[in-house]
């Protein structure tokens, strides 16, 4: 099994408070790797570290993190996050573009202008996120006039049109209704052919559902990491089964 | 009510209702108290200076005393041409100090600028015409335009920075975040998403700045002086349509008098017609604050 992220020591900060208490983790790559646990354990701090999206709200760390083996605390903040997009937990559609647009604009903010360039790429990514066939005679409207579920999947998009390996999606559909949930599960099902795919949830399901392997996290500790399959069945530790069968979080 | 949750009305349930009433009231009455004085300056500057309003007023230059007719295309001109070496300068200084406020002025020297914006704001427009006097006329030893678009040009700056700023901060922070995660530097992400988004604000924030420039007469009289015939030599001095305003409502003149009230009609309408250019410019039919 060919390791894409490995994780070693990892502790993360907020100004004095320690959010992330020693985690050592790796991550496969093409599968999907859940977290999950109850709500300020660090979860999305866990998963803000790796594109260092963290410190751009001031938040600092320790310890390695290595994709391909190479350190991503020494690589430009910029071209790493470029090999690992990220879906927020609120889609977030440029509101001033067009759905065209909001797909090209990774790719054209950073240079590739070419209109007839960008259209097959728009095109593939918009049908990899499963929203081609519902847009694709309005891509001049608005990103923002589409559906909830409609725009986290354009904002799938947008991450995938600047060719990551992989993709963070922290919540990606905890904001959306059961039927839109389900489409980005399928979609996440189809992904992972291509990208090593790490995902937030709160949703114990969803995690069973999408993800080979599952980390579960309390308070900034990683309690428990293993195959989804076991994590679920006979967990190792009895922390991890209480939390997993509902008995607290 | 006969029966359900409200059972009683008493003494408090009418006291309530009496409250609201009453501040409801005082707030309709607080809205025609502002309203009011607008309504009166449109009233008088449209009655009064529609008299010699007529397309000569635009094209013709002023003419003596006693002789009917005339215009003011040189002040009308030179009106435009003032708050454009205005904007000139405090355009572009203006939204950059906004953006360098909201985006990376969470420091000391961001906030020591902060206020001295806010007091620069607070300096009489009289004031800001002497350092231009002092800066551009002394040196130059003669009045000229570009002292008056200096003038116009500081006194522009406070307003464009702080809408810029606060217009800026309204883009949710998610945007940002959106643009870095897909590896956009930080200032293309600035440019291209956060003022982008911001964008109506921002030239609300700018046509604020030029209608104030547009308006103010004191900095004027002694940078860019006035001139009673056509001149676009912004290093000679320059009508406007405020100076003449001032000139001709003092004079003795009926005529004159009339001629001012005009002036301050075709004004009235400049900053009318550049806000309505700026909506069109900036209407886009995707969503920005």
């Amino acid at each position: 099994m060919e390791i894409k992220i490995s994780i070693k020591n990892l502790e993360a900060f907020y100004g004095k408070n320690r959010v992330l208490k020693s985690v050592s983790l790796d991550i496969p790559k093409n599968k999907v790797v859940a977290i999950i646990g109850p709500s300020g354990c660090g979860k999305s701090t866990f998963i803000r570290c790796l594109n260092r999206m963290h410190e751009v709200v001031g938040g600092s760390m320790t310890g390695s993190i290595l994709l391909d083996g190479e350190d991503v605390t020494k690589v430009d903040p910029v071209l790493l996050r470029k090999r690992m997009g990220m879906v927020f937990q609120k889609p977030n559609p440029f509101p001033t573009m067009s759905i065209f647009n909001n797909v090209a604009a990774g790719l054209k903010l950073n240079g590739l202008r070419n209109n007839k360039k960008l259209q097959p790429i728009v095109e593939k990514c918009l049908k990899q996120a499963a929203l081609w066939e519902e847009v694709k005679n309005n891509l001049d409207d608005a990103g923002m006039n589409l559906s909830g579920g409609q725009q986290q999947r354009l904002c799938i998009a947008r991450a995938l049109a600047v060719d990551p390996e992989v993709l963070l999606m922290d919540e990606p559909a905890s904001a959306l209704d059961p039927i839109s949930t389900t489409k980005i599960e399928d979609l996440i099902f189809e992904l992972k052919k291509n990208y090593t795919i790490v995902i937030v949830t709160h949703n114990m399901q969803q995690a069973s559902r999408v993800s080979d392997y599952t980390a579960f996290f309390y308070v900034g500790d990683l309690i428990e990491y293993s195959e989804t399959r076991k994590m679920f069945t006979s967990p190792d530790k009895q922390q991890t089964e209480d939390y997993i069968r509902g008995r607290f979080g | 009510m006969e029966s359900g949750i409200i059972k009683e009305k008493n003494f408090f349930h009418y006291k309530k209702k009496f409250t609201s009433v009453v501040m409801m009231s005082l707030t309709m009455v607080a809205t025609i108290a502002a309203i009011v004085p607008l309504v009166f300056i449109f009233y008088y500057t449209i009655s009064k200076g529609i008299t010699y309003l007529s397309p000569q007023f635009f094209v013709a230059m002023p003419k003596p005393v006693g002789e009917p007719g005339g215009g003011m295309a040189n002040a009308i001109v030179g009106t435009l041409i003032l708050i454009g070496l205005g904007g000139i300068i405090g355009i572009p200084v203006g939204i950059m100090t906004g953006t360098y406020l909201s985006e990376f002025g969470h420091n000391k020297f961001g906030y020591v600028v902060r206020f001295l914006t806010d007091v620069l704001s607070g300096v009489p427009s009289i004031v800001v015409g002497v350092v231009a006097y002092t800066m551009v006329v002394m040196p130059m030893k003669h009045f000229s335009a570009i002292a008056g678009g200096i003038a116009l040009g500081i006194l522009m700056i406070p307003t464009i920075t702080r809408t810029t700023e606060e217009m800026i901060k309204l883009v949710p922070h998610a945007l940002r975040e959106a643009g870095l995660a897909l590896g956009i530097p930080k200032w293309k992400t600035t440019l291209a998403i956060v003022l982008r988004s911001a964008w109506k604000g921002i030239a609300t924030g700018v046509l604020l700045g030029l209608s104030r420039a547009a308006g103010e007469t004191a900095p004027l009289l002694f940078t860019a002086l006035g001139n009673r015939f056509w001149s676009t030599n912004i290093g000679q001095p320059m009508a406007s349509l405020t100076v003449y305003i001032y000139d001709y409502a003092k004079s003795p003149f009926e005529d004159w008098n009339q001629q001012a009230w005009t002036a301050a009609l075709v004004l009235i309408l400049l900053i009318s017609i550049l806000s309505l250019l700026f909506r069109i410019i900036t209407r886009s039919k995707y969503k920005t604050n």
